[in-house]
């Protein structure tokens, strides 16, 4: 048996999740993400959970596992709002990374600062906050990605034409069965409409299995172990050069507890894997290490969440469609008025998250929503949300005035 | 006197009406004895005997579900009430035990029994004494129920109720035309007695605050009118046509801000209504509001509408014209029957209520004119003026004359 490559790229994004929000606050009150109670919307609360949980332990294994396996290689993927969340309640996540970004086993990549979907609502907002993530993350880590990434792993020609245009070596997306037809995800690709960027796919059957149904007792694969893993990588596809693990860098701690092995199991696989003669590449060794086999095109928009991968988890209803049409519509107002702190919420609002709280599926993906959500409903994170913008729009007739 | 609930222990209308009636027959010089289910302070209630009948608290009471009959049916069980009362129907026992105990050694001269939570006690009042009874009706529960067809167990205790009662108070024409043709009584034997209106109630130091609203306010600045419902959020208070016109409103003219103040079942099905009809941003949901909140919203708005499908009386346009509110009020609201100065409307006509809502936004000199006439003719509905009706009514059963 040839060789085989993991990519495995982790994503590292908290949102600053909007308090209850009244129309009593609206033009009263312009702080929206300083819960300090016992609620979910507290984000410095939930921030100090999954630090515990989540981004201690596993950063710690990775740590070890970089300085035990020489060869070992990550990619991470870390949004401005994260870090800026880290530097105020968990400094040392932010210092181990940059030993890990100094070690150079991690490789970052570039995003959305605020991973927002601005690339679907406003391309010069888009710009703005790539370029504020390349910023931040060469101040942090003194790194510059050249690999992109978008929100949600959202992605479609236009944006792999947008990337190579400025420049980057490659981009990342979903596998999606109903894109690759008869390919595979575990090959690199040339991105449609490009003349060499580098695309790769996730392999969401192996990163699922990990991301969502490790810890699930009623899982036909469960107890999984890392031979048993290992086996599924080798067996499924004998032609295959990259397996691109991609996920939640929360899935080992938070998603997946402690108590479910995770951990134990990760440290295992990792070990067994290099131990066997295969390898973990960061997504740039693979780029430059593999030849690109054909070209790929998503001329629809792509996502890597809910089973119809596609934005439906943000602006599949009217509630979604309504939040996002208000938000952007301040674009050029609130940046007009050069208030910095303005500028600054306006753009937390941009988030993702926010108007993914606001999905009204209520089947297998409901739950998930329903999982990931501080609210009681959606309905009640769209009431807060929409007082927000009004707030916004209130700051910005103030501006107006002074002028 | 059989009621269910005075202030400051009330959960609605019923509550408030009750308590200006005995007022007003105790100044006309009626002794009343005042029964209600739960046991509780009421200060300022010197003028009648009140009776308790359990040692519920109001809010126990409230738990019971009072307007919402279509509970009455399920067993709900409440483990922490004295006595061992598990539902509704067990209070109402008590009820009925306690007035049959009580009329057996007074004199009676007439049994006024209030809504159907009240009458079976009512009736076996009559059984024991002879003394005439009337039955006053603030709700039937066709009412309660919207376009639902309501609890049959209700619906039997209100027919034999209206049938053994030696006279009937409708609240309007609307409920008189309800008990003639729904419950076959003949309308002679129904008086309609309106319910009045006391503003001095309203004189307990209140000054508008405009900051309580200040994003409204601000867009009243800027020209906008402000239409409010202050109301639960029931099929019965046909607030789906008042979105629908709101959005007919908004195509045309969109400088109006549609004020939805309260809560109830309704509200998610109404905040993702908005939200289809691509106007959420112009609707404005406040939530649960008592109190000042309660009273400000009557405040900052310029236009109050009532858009029942059926209203057997509805005390709230009252209020509101007492904030200074220009009313539009629907045909199937008994209010709107002994007012004038208003915009009437059929509840489904969503075209007609738009028109008038446009009419008063866009014209000044309209809106100024509506506000100002309905002055004089909410604050002549007297109270003592009903009491009077009332008295001369007991007068013509006592002696067997009908009216």
């Amino acid at each position: 048996m040839s060789q085989k490559s993991i990519a495995l790229y982790l994503q590292l994004h908290q949102p600053y999740r909007v308090k209850r929000y009244t129309i009593f606050d609206t033009a009263h009150d312009h702080h929206y993400f300083n819960d300090d109670g016992d609620a979910d919307t507290n984000n410095r609360r939930v921030f100090e959970r999954v630090a515990e949980k989540s981004y201690r332990p596993m950063l710690t294994l990775l740590e070890r596992l970089s300085e035990q396996q020489q060869s070992f290689r990550f990619t991470l993927s870390v949004t401005g709002v994260f870090l800026e969340q880290a530097e105020a309640w968990a400094p040392d996540v932010i210092d181990t990374l940059k030993r890990l970004s100094a070690s150079g086993h991690v490789e970052f990549l570039a995003e959305t600062y605020h991973h927002s979907l601005a690339f679907f609502y406003s391309k010069s907002e888009f710009e703005k906050q790539v370029n504020l993530h390349r910023e931040k993350i060469f101040q942090t880590f003194a790194v510059i990605p050249s690999v992109f990434r978008n929100t949600e792993l959202a992605y479609d020609d236009t944006l792999a034409e947008w990337a190579a245009g400025h420049g980057y070596r490659g981009i990342l997306a979903e596998g999606w069965d109903n894109v690759l037809d008869w390919r595979s995800p575990n090959h690199l690709y040339r991105a449609s409409g490009t003349d060499n960027l580098a695309l790769l796919v996730k392999n969401y059957k192996l990163s699922d299995d990990l991301a969502f149904r490790f810890g699930d007792k009623k899982w036909t694969g469960w107890p999984l172990t890392a031979g048993k893993y290992i086996d599924w990588i080798n067996h499924s596809d004998e032609s295959a050069k990259i397996i691109n693990l991609f996920m939640d860098f929360e899935t080992f701690g938070e998603h997946q507890w402690e108590d479910t092995g995770i951990f134990g199991f990760f440290e295992t696989f990792v070990n067994e894997w290099i131990g066997t003669g295969n390898n973990f590449v960061s997504v740039s060794d693979a780029i430059t290490d593999l030849n690109q086999e054909g070209e790929l095109s998503m001329p629809e928009t792509i996502t890597w969440a809910d089973a119809e991968r596609d934005l439906s988890a943000w602006n599949g209803n009217a509630l979604q469609q309504e939040a996002l049409k208000y938000a952007y519509a301040l674009e050029h107002e609130v940046v007009q008025s050069e208030d910095r702190e303005l500028i600054a919420n306006w753009r937390k609002l941009l988030t993702s998250d926010h108007s993914y709280y606001m999905a009204t599926k209520w089947h297998d993906d409901g739950n998930i929503h329903a999982y990931f959500s501080p609210y009681d409903s959606p309905y009640d994170a769209f009431l807060s949300y929409m007082n927000v913008v009004r707030d916004l729009r209130w700051r910005v007739g103030q501006h107006r005035k002074v002028l | 006197m059989l009621g269910w609930e005075l202030p400051p222990h009330n959960s609605g209308g019923l509550g408030v009406a009750c308590y200006h009636l005995s007022k007003s027959l105790a100044l006309q010089g009626a002794n009343i004895d005042f029964v209600v289910p739960y046991t509780a302070e009421h200060p300022g209630i010197d003028f009648m005997n009140i009776h308790a009948v359990s040692s519920l608290t109001p809010l126990e009471r409230n738990d019971l579900g009072v307007y919402d009959s279509s509970r009455t049916v399920i067993n709900r069980e409440l483990p922490d009430i004295p006595g061992g009362s598990k539902n509704i129907r067990d209070i109402q026992r008590r009820y009925v035990t306690y007035v049959e105990n009580f009329v057996a050694d007074q004199d009676i001269d007439i049994i006024h029994a209030h809504d159907w939570l009240t009458m079976e006690a009512g009736v076996r009042a009559k059984e024991l004494t002879g003394s005439p009874l009337i039955v006053h009706v603030h709700a039937t529960e066709f009412d309660r129920s919207g376009e639902l067809s309501g609890n049959p167990i209700v619906h039997e205790i209100e027919q034999t109720a209206l049938l053994m009662a030696d006279r009937i108070f409708a609240v309007s024409n609307i409920t008189k035309s309800i008990i003639v043709h729904r419950y076959g009584i003949p309308a002679e034997k129904v008086e309609v007695v309106y319910n009045g209106f006391d503003p001095k109630h309203f004189d307990d130091g209140y000054d508008y605050d405009e900051f309580t609203y200040r994003y409204l306010e601000s867009l009243k600045e800027e020209g906008y009118t402000i239409v409010a419902t202050v109301t639960r959020f029931t099929v019965q208070k046909g607030l789906t046509h008042l979105m629908h016109a709101a959005a007919r409103v908004l195509e045309q003219y969109d400088k109006v801000i549609f004020l939805f103040a309260g809560d109830g079942e309704q509200r998610n099905e109404l905040i993702d209504l908005a939200a289809r009809l691509g106007i959420s941003d112009k609707v404005v949901f406040t939530g649960f509001v008592r109190g000042k909140k309660w009273r400000d919203a009557y405040s900052v708005a310029d236009v109050f509408v009532m858009s029942s499908v059926s209203e057997p009386f509805g005390l709230t346009a009252l209020e509101a014209a007492h904030h200074g509110n220009a009313l539009v009020i629907s045909r199937q609201s008994g209010v709107g029957e002994v007012l004038h100065s208003i915009f009437r409307f059929d509840f489904w006509d969503a075209n007609l209520l738009a028109d008038q809502i446009i009419g008063l936004a866009t014209s000044p000199a309209l809106l100024s004119e509506m506000k100002r006439n309905i002055q004089d003719e909410y604050s002549s509905l007297s109270w003592s003026d009903i009491a009077l009706q009332c008295i001369n009514q007991y007068k013509h059963v006592r002696t067997g004359i009908a009216a």
